[in-house]
């Protein structure tokens, strides 16, 4: 290791009266600047990379007032996700259908939502009839950005998610669901107000499963 | 016999090189390094797959915390005189009457979580102080009186002609009528494009995004 070189040993004296001047070393003891350097680079190197924030574009559609203008939904290819209380989902195929008979309200979890989605996709994807008018400008623009399956761009064109939360809904439920379109590729989605009906239905639901 | 002379080799290594190495990357972390603003309160962001850096400058940042109170801040670097103007315009259309050495600490200010009533006493507070003082959050889930409006009001005025970006970034933890709160107030303002921060996660393996990012980077 770095130390300093004495050099205290090597001062002959060559008779009475000669006085040497003592040689001192050039060489200093760097190992407290090299212990004191490699401190702060280990501290520089975690307060700088241990966080990097990123971030995640959202748009929302603009107020619309006119009813004629709004975008239609074609039922068959909707599912309505809506957020409650303790990261529970609450969905539905196409419209809302509760009575005796039929009832397509059901509750899921943030680990199964993903295999709902991918179902009701496929789902639409098989279901799909080929209408040039709409499908060609998808098409083509597919084919620009350069997806090989530019073929398929078009065939859940009809596949939309709508997403309600409620009050008790998180923010962090909000961040994962819209995660969740990126992640499955859903290219139409929307967030929208949840309505009494389905608010009351999550709150019976709620009621008897015992929710908290 | 004569005995075989083993050579003493010194310990002594010559530490230089090592050492300008040592010293030139603490040097490039020191300078690379930039050290976040104290904020008054902590906010743990909820991951998402999506990622893109930050912007810096010339954009408003909206936060929610665990308890879903509102604070505003702008980030403006370059451009301190920014938010001369945003405090001024919020002087004028409140009737707050500021003191010029309150308006002077808004540019040190970090984040603002009050209500109009109590910004002059909050400025009033030396900026290296306000991180301790309790806000209450700024006003948003009363329709009537969502504050927040006229923060972006203002701030959109002082960057006209200028891009200007929205970050919302919330706890996790908050309820959504917070969130819904303060879209609400962006898209009365007629910005309907907006960042959440998030931290970043990796993308589930076989799904549709891992396909399609495949041939992007290809």
């Amino acid at each position: 290791m770095a130390s300093i070189d004495t050099g205290g040993d090597g001062g002959h004296k060559k008779g009475p009266g000669v006085k040497k001047a003592k040689k001192l070393s050039t060489r200093v003891d760097m190992t407290p600047m090299v212990d004191l350097g490699f401190l702060l680079i280990t501290f520089f190197v975690f307060t700088a990379t241990m966080q990097t924030p990123t971030a995640m574009d959202l748009n929302m559609p603009k107020d619309i007032k006119d009813k004629d203008k709004e975008t239609e939904v074609k039922q068959s290819g909707a599912l309505t996700l809506m957020l409650g209380k303790g990261n529970n989902i609450y969905y539905y195929e196409g419209q809302l259908e509760v009575s005796a008979e039929k009832n397509n309200f059901k509750q899921t979890t943030f680990k199964e939502v993903r295999k709902i989605i991918l179902d009701k996709k496929a789902e639409v994807i098989g279901k799909h009839y080929h209408n040039p008018e709409i499908c060609n400008p998808i098409q083509e623009s597919a084919k620009k950005k350069g997806d090989p399956d530019w073929q398929d761009a078009c065939k859940d064109v009809d596949f939309v998610v709508i997403i309600k939360p409620d009050a008790d809904a998180t923010y962090k439920n909000t961040v994962d669901i819209l995660d969740e379109m990126t992640i499955n590729q859903v290219k139409r989605y929307a967030m929208v107000k949840i309505t009494d009906v389905e608010l009351g239905l999550i709150k019976a639901t709620e009621q008897s499963t015992g929710i908290k | 016999m004569p005995s075989v002379k083993i050579p003493k080799k010194s310990t002594d290594t010559d530490m230089t090189p090592f050492v300008d190495i040592a010293f030139l990357i603490l040097s490039f972390f020191i300078m690379a390094t930039k050290f976040k603003p104290p904020e008054p309160v902590e906010i743990t962001t909820p991951g998402s797959v999506l990622s893109q850096a930050l912007p810096e400058s010339n954009a408003v940042l909206i936060s929610i915390d665990s308890t879903n109170k509102v604070y505003y801040a702008l980030l403006s670097e370059k451009e301190p005189e920014k938010f001369d103007d945003v405090i001024n315009g919020v002087n004028s259309t409140q009737n707050l009457g500021l003191t010029p050495t309150e308006i002077r600490n808004f540019r040190k200010t970090y984040m603002v979580g009050v209500p109009f009533a109590g910004l002059k006493s909050f400025l009033n507070v030396d900026p290296n102080e306000q991180a301790k003082v309790d806000q209450p959050g700024i006003p948003v889930l009363d329709s009537t009186n969502n504050q927040l409006l006229w923060w972006i009001r203002l701030t959109k005025d002082a960057f006209k002609g200028q891009p200007l970006k929205f970050l919302i970034k919330g706890d996790g933890n908050s309820k959504y009528p917070a969130f819904e709160a303060v879209v609400d107030a962006l898209r009365k303002n007629e910005e309907f494009k907006y960042e959440l921060v998030t931290s970043l996660e990796d993308v589930p393996h076989g799904s549709e995004l891992k396909k399609v990012q495949r041939w992007q980077t290809k």
